[in-house]
């Protein structure tokens, strides 16, 4: 069979487009997106009915999906690793309840922060759950593990996460497909009870879990994703942990016969193979793609006289933060470091900016007009293009911490007394997690000034629907936000005198007011008329 | 057969249309391929580059090592210079000299260009302007595929059919156009 050229996330989606699924739910999030994008693409995936369309959180993805699941159908939802801990509540009792039909939770993390506020390591979570979790190490093995997860899920009754690494997931490589299955039956799980999570109901099904960690544990010990290479009795062995194995192997694919190499790609970690790899070896380094979670657990918490010694993060072998690459993995193979010219002073640092002509732009402009002369100004912000507006020129914001923690925040601080506290907040992410703090604050009747940026997509991860598109008048009218305290205006250079003069008006009212500076993204917007463009002569033919 | 190539230039520019007709010709070829992009905030007129890694043998790393790069290609001058540290001893430079000032403090044409002139091996292509000659400025990238071909260890044949297969779609003369813009930046490489 050919190979089709995909980047690791879209292995995934074609995986489970082959794999007999029946829908996908996600909210948008580097480096994630690409899963959900490519099913809603997919001419396969639409003749099959698979379900695609972009949910409003992770919360609202996780919760679709599981029930989904009961209905015994199999189904994926996809978020960035901080996405789950929008969706931890749902996440975490999926675990207890279990699933019916497979269910894949595919978690995106970002270590080194290439796109992202943090970089914690969902496989923390996939062990905080008690459940299985698969880590390729290539993209061929991204698309193999669905089918197999998906087994897996089954097998077990649990839901199943595929963690990925953006190194993973927006790289391409050949893939080679299986032959496509049909999807699952619609069917009711046999105990009518089985997502009931009374407290008596659930203190059942958490000791099933607790009770099937030995089967899964003996999964792991007999997995194909888990090889152990016992080639140096006494020499130095290695863990290798998901992409971590390619990084090893880029070091000593020619050497590989001087070294003990488990790949381990599927947890709960293999005991018996680890407990091999160390009476083998006479020192053991551990290389895992994000936290140093196995490699804490291995050590132990007292130091036990002759142990055999771990290298890793935690003793500084390994870098402590960011994602591993082939020289730090070098480095910590005893690998001499190499001579590094420093770059010529000539080159300066190009940060990513707001696009030319982006809605953004014109809205900071005025809003800084409209907080000139203000002494203590704070501007809370959120996550996404707009962000970039606490960089120069603009240096218009200040705080960005979490989905919708700019409404939030800015009652906080009103709260306390300080003013004008002044939140701006994208539209999608005003659906995702800002309207619940709306209400808090109507409810308050907190001092505060919310400028909804409404360019009407989700920018920053490259122009996916947005949840309110149309309705965050109405969204917000409904809250209970007072009519002629939300005002919506067009942020453009010729209005710029109307927007500021408005800016101010709602500054000054002391209680809750939304502003929707409302513009679309010149991306999206340049998209659009490409595709109007093109359907043109087609729908002309069509004589509609 | 082993090239390791690093593509750089800004957010916006479509490095990624390069490397898509390399993977196609070097797929076509039967080498294995590998190519790491950058997605999200940093699209967004910030420096951007990929790895792109082809080879006869089985590619374990998505990421080029230090000192590992046999090229750089890049479709703006100062960003040639940015990934130096992957360039192997003896790599090659292929950048293009239209420069995209978007940052305040851009360094001085003069200064930037006596800097690259410093490189051992490098290629610098007038891309924009022989892409207009060749038909339309959008096919700069093209003109840069061509001027880094003759060091890629795939053959003009197997680069020609894949620009072919990719703009099909977009009818003969576009094909041809590109054709005349990778043709263009080969001729900027003869005998180097």
């Amino acid at each position: 069979m050919e190979k089709m050229l995909l980047l690791g996330a879209e292995a995934i989606a074609q995986g489970a487009i082959d794999s007999g699924l029946s829908g996908i739910y996600a909210y948008p999030g580097t480096p994630s997106t690409e899963i959900t994008t490519y099913v809603q693409e997919s001419a396969d995936a639409r003749e099959k009915g698979i379900r695609s369309n972009w949910s409003t959180n992770e919360k609202t993805a996780y919760e679709a999906a599981l029930g989904m699941s009961l209905v015994g159908k199999r189904t994926m939802v996809c978020m960035k690793h901080v996405g789950l801990n929008v969706a931890a509540d749902a996440f975490v009792n999926s675990a207890v309840t279990g699933v019916h039909g497979g269910l894949i939770v595919v978690v995106a993390d970002d270590p080194s922060m290439h796109s992202s506020q943090n970089e914690q390591d969902s496989r923390f979570f996939g062990k905080f759950a008690l459940i299985p979790v698969i880590e390729p190490s290539n993209q061929q093995e991204l698309y193999d593990s669905v089918r197999f997860g998906f087994e897996l899920s089954e097998k077990f009754s649990l839901p199943v996460m595929l963690r990925v690494t953006t190194r993973l997931s927006h790289s391409r490589s050949g893939i080679i497909r299986k032959n496509s299955i049909a999807q699952n039956e619609l069917s009711l799980p046999k105990d009518p009870f089985q997502f009931m999570l009374l407290p008596a109901l659930a203190r059942k099904k958490y000791h099933n879990l607790i009770e099937v960690q030995s089967l899964l544990e003996k999964e792991s010990d007999d997995s194909a994703l888990n090889p152990l290479e016992i080639n140096n009795e006494g020499g130095l062995g290695v863990i290798a942990f998901g992409i971590g194995y390619n990084y090893l192997m880029e070091n000593i694919s020619a050497e590989k016969s001087n070294y003990n190499i488990l790949k381990v790609s599927q947890y709960p970690l293999p005991r018996k193979k680890v407990e091999k790899l160390f009476k083998s070896s006479s020192r053991v380094l551990i290389l895992e793609e994000g936290y140093p979670i196995y490699e804490e657990l291995l050590r132990g918490y007292l130091s036990v006289d002759g142990a055999t010694p771990i290298d890793g993060r935690l003793n500084g072998v390994v870098v402590r933060e960011g994602e591993l690459d082939p020289d730090n993995v070098g480095k910590a193979l005893g690998r001499n470091s190499k001579n590094i010219n420093p770059l010529h002073e000539i080159i300066v640092n190009r940060p990513p900016q707001l696009c030319q002509g982006c809605s953004h732009r014109d809205l900071y402009d005025e809003l800084n007009e409209a907080l000139a002369g203000v002494a203590n100004k704070h501007v809370f912000t959120d996550i996404g293009c707009y962000t970039l507006g606490a960089l120069p020129p603009y240096n218009a914001a200040n705080s960005c911490v979490d989905m919708g923690a700019s409404i939030t925040m800015a009652k906080g601080a009103a709260d306390a007394g300080f003013s004008p506290a002044v939140a701006v907040i994208g539209d999608s992410t005003f659906t995702h997690s800002g309207i619940t703090g709306l209400l808090d604050a109507v409810n308050d009747k907190s001092n505060v000034t919310i400028i909804i940026s409404d360019n009407s997509t989700t920018a920053m991860t490259g122009g996916q629907d947005s949840a309110g598109t149309g309705k965050l008048f109405d969204i917000c009218l409904g809250v209970g936000v007072e009519k002629e305290h939300i005002r919506t205006f067009e942020p453009l250079g010729k209005y710029n005198s109307e927007n500021v003069a408005i800016l101010k008006e709602e500054i000054a009212y002391e209680g809750v007011s939304v502003i929707i500076a409302a513009r679309e993204c010149i991306q999206t917007q340049l998209r659009r008329k490409k595709t109007e463009k093109k359907d043109e002569p087609l729908v002309r033919n069509c004589n509609h | 057969m082993k090239k390791d190539i690093i593509l750089a230039g800004v957010g916006g520019q479509g490095i990624l249309s390069i490397a898509s007709v390399i993977d196609s010709a070097a797929l076509s070829l039967n080498y294995n391929v590998k190519q790491a992009e950058v997605h999200g905030m940093s699209q967004r007129g910030g420096a951007v580059q990929s790895h792109l890694r082809i080879s006869s043998n089985e590619i374990f790393s998505d990421l080029i090592g230090l000192k590992q790069a046999d090229l750089i290609i890049s479709v703006e001058p100062m960003e040639s210079l940015r990934y130096l540290p992957f360039l192997a001893e003896d790599g090659w430079v292929i950048t293009s000299k239209d420069c995209f000032k978007n940052v305040p403090n851009y360094p001085d044409e003069a200064e930037l260009f006596a800097q690259i002139d410093t490189l051992p091996k490098k290629v610098v292509v007038d891309a924009e302007a022989l892409a207009r000659e060749a038909g339309s400025a959008k096919a700069s990238n093209i003109v840069m595929l061509g001027a880094a071909a003759p060091f890629l260890g795939i053959s003009v044949e197997a680069f020609k059919a894949a620009i072919e297969a990719i703009f099909a779609t977009k009818g003969q003369k576009i094909v041809d156009m590109n054709i005349r813009a990778f043709e263009a930046g080969l001729a900027c490489s003869a005998g180097k």
